[in-house]
């Protein structure tokens, strides 16, 4: 399957990656080639197989719904790049 | 007292419980190995002062009789755990300066048995990569040389700093994290030992996620004895990883010296590849003689979806890669480059943060995850990853633990390799099935390749029965009587 620039672009976009468009074209090389070794996966017959959910073979525990940790917010704000009033900060988002 | 450093873990414990040497000592010598090793850049951060402060609080319990099972034994951490008020980048950009508030699990126990740290392990970048060439603060050096040829080799990747310390004799033992094979693939370069547990056996807290449902923490030492003990330590359910498992762990070093007489030891056909080194194939038909004068049987076994599981990992780990990786936005830990937007702020701060292998990942994961490709691609690659574990659960009905190479060539130089990223991929053909199927696997140093470079072989078990992976795999070790050493010794080149 190849992936055009576009697709590149497209896809750096929902992933929040800013790419140059120089390298948007070289990535398509790059990608579509890996694609294309994947593409072998289709020659293997999966119908009615199920996908594997859990490797483990265990049921997710259950526990208490219980408050067992909490009250760190100082703690939690010490490795934002920016901190203001004890929250994070960020651009302004509505005008 | 730099013969300190060549004494295995078990080595160290015993002098240190006959008190031929103190904690202290034997500390003061690994971070003196440690500061020696740095021409590898196998440590991103070295905790000298941390380490010592531990040693003694280890002589003091040692003095009232009162040690615990790793009570001063120093360790190398790869920097994919946090620990708490020491930086952990994962050998990425967009981490740098994070200081952990809190500690991994899987340290907390190693400091809980009275291990101290040495200091934080170079790696690929996010554990992304096979030859430790990704990290965004270099690439780490092995401490073993071509026979004849002074080029710098690769130690593998992900744990390749934790590998190269352990052989260079700059660490006791290490820990290290596997997704496909980051520490099996490494520890055969290194010529030292890998462990990679069952998924669900160490928790996974606190261990900067790549691969939610592949990621593995687990031991990397230089005896098989070693790598039980350290199990045995980091193992157990952690209520906080609702993964981990919640089994007894067994005492894996009783385990061990049982001898395997009477086991049944699988031989997949379809790891044997076209194309594949003849030392390999030597290396792995020495190990089948090995394993039948130790009074085991072998079986020859069939996996025939191993060849679909490298295409399969490569849309299962990018996915949950994209995912996990979508945590690094600038906003509240690690890197931020401003934007005039929040949504430019993301982009440029993701575009800075990440290196190439990583954005390639996410790219491939947010593909293959995007509104119509799913079923064509992830919900294939899952439906591939329950038939590959099918195989296993049937080959393990007719033997106990597989014997497999761990890779399928000796370490490689610096520089070779890197412009084909399947030509890379393609170093852990034998170790990315193990992941898939959760299992456990070892690899034990067992011969030198034609250049004079370690070679591994690889032990797989059933689901949680890590004790006989090790009891194979010692039975490898006293076989091989694997005794070369690198050309880089810290402290004595």
């Amino acid at each position: 399957m190849a992936l055009d620039k576009a697709t590149v672009a497209r896809i750096a976009t929902l992933a929040r990656i800013k790419l140059p468009e120089a390298e948007c074209q070289a990535l398509a090389g790059e990608l579509s080639k890996i694609m294309d070794w994947i593409e072998q996966l289709n020659a293997v017959k999966t119908d009615g197989v199920p996908p594997m959910a859990s490797v483990a073979h265990m049921s997710l525990p259950m526990r208490e719904d219980k408050v067992t940790d909490g009250g760190e917010r100082d703690k939690i704000l010490q490795n934002a790049p920016q901190a203001e009033n004890g929250f994070f900060a960020v651009p302004k988002v509505i005008e | 007292m730099s013969d300190l450093t060549d004494l295995s873990i078990a080595g160290a414990r015993d002098g240190l419980t006959r008190k031929d040497f103190t904690a202290r000592e034997l500390t003061q010598a690994y971070v003196a190995a440690a500061a020696a090793a740095r021409p590898l850049n196998a440590f991103l951060v070295e905790t000298p002062e941390r380490a010592l402060a531990a040693a003694k609080a280890s002589d003091e319990r040692i003095a009232k009789g009162k040690a615990l099972p790793l009570d001063g034994i120093p360790l190398a951490i790869k920097d994919l755990f946090c620990t708490e008020g020491i930086e952990t980048t994962a050998a990425s950009k967009i981490l740098k300066g994070f200081l952990p508030v809190y500690e991994s699990t899987v340290t907390a126990k190693l400091w809980a048995h009275g291990a101290n740290m040495l200091g934080k392990t170079n790696l690929d970048e996010f554990a992304m990569g096979s030859a430790n060439v990704t990290s965004a603060y270099g690439n780490v050096e092995s401490p073993w040389r071509r026979a004849g040829d002074n080029r710098p080799l690769v130690p593998g990747g992900s744990s390749g700093g934790s590998a190269a310390a352990v052989a260079a004799r700059a660490a006791a033992g290490a820990i290290g994290t596997d997704t496909g094979g980051s520490i099996r693939q490494p520890a055969s370069f290194c010529g030292i030992v890998g462990l990679k547990p069952t998924y669900g056996r160490c928790s996974r807290w606190g261990i900067v996620a790549f691969a939610s449902s592949l990621d593995q923490a687990g031991p990397m030492t230089r005896s098989v004895r070693d790598a039980a003990i350290m199990l045995g330590a980091m193992s157990g359910h952690d209520p906080k990883d609702s993964t981990s498992a919640d089994l007894a762990v067994p005492d894996f070093e009783k385990a061990i010296g049982q001898g395997i007489k009477g086991m049944r030891i699988g031989i997949p056909k379809e790891y044997r590849l076209d194309g594949m080194p003849a030392e390999i194939e030597a290396l792995w038909q020495r190990g089948i003689d090995w394993i039948k004068a130790a009074g085991a049987s072998i079986v020859e076994i069939s996996l025939p979806m191993t060849q679909y599981a490298l295409a399969a990992y490569y849309i299962i780990a990018p996915a949950e890669a994209s995912s996990n990786l979508a945590r690094y936005d600038g906003v509240r830990f690690g890197l931020r480059v401003k934007g005039g937007s929040l949504n430019e702020m993301y982009e440029n701060t993701r575009a800075s943060g990440f290196g190439p292998e990583v954005r390639r990942r996410i790219l491939i994961g947010t593909y293959v995850l995007s509104a119509g490709y799913y079923d064509a691609y992830y919900l294939k690659a899952q439906q591939v990853r329950t038939l590959i574990a099918r195989d296993f659960d049937k080959a393990f009905q007719a033997c106990d633990a597989i014997l497999t190479p761990t890779a399928p060539s000796a370490a490689f130089a610096i520089g070779e390799k890197m412009d084909d990223p399947i030509a890379m991929y393609l170093n852990d053909v034998f170790t990315v099935p193990v992941n898939l199927a959760g299992l456990p696997g070892i690899s034990v140093p067992a011969g030198l390749s034609k250049d004079g470079l370690p070679l591994g072989l690889q032990i797989i078990g059933k689901a949680f029965d890590e004790a006989n992976v090790l009891r194979v795999g010692q039975a490898i070790e006293s076989a091989a009587q694997f005794t070369a050493k690198p050309a880089f010794i810290a402290g004595k080149t």
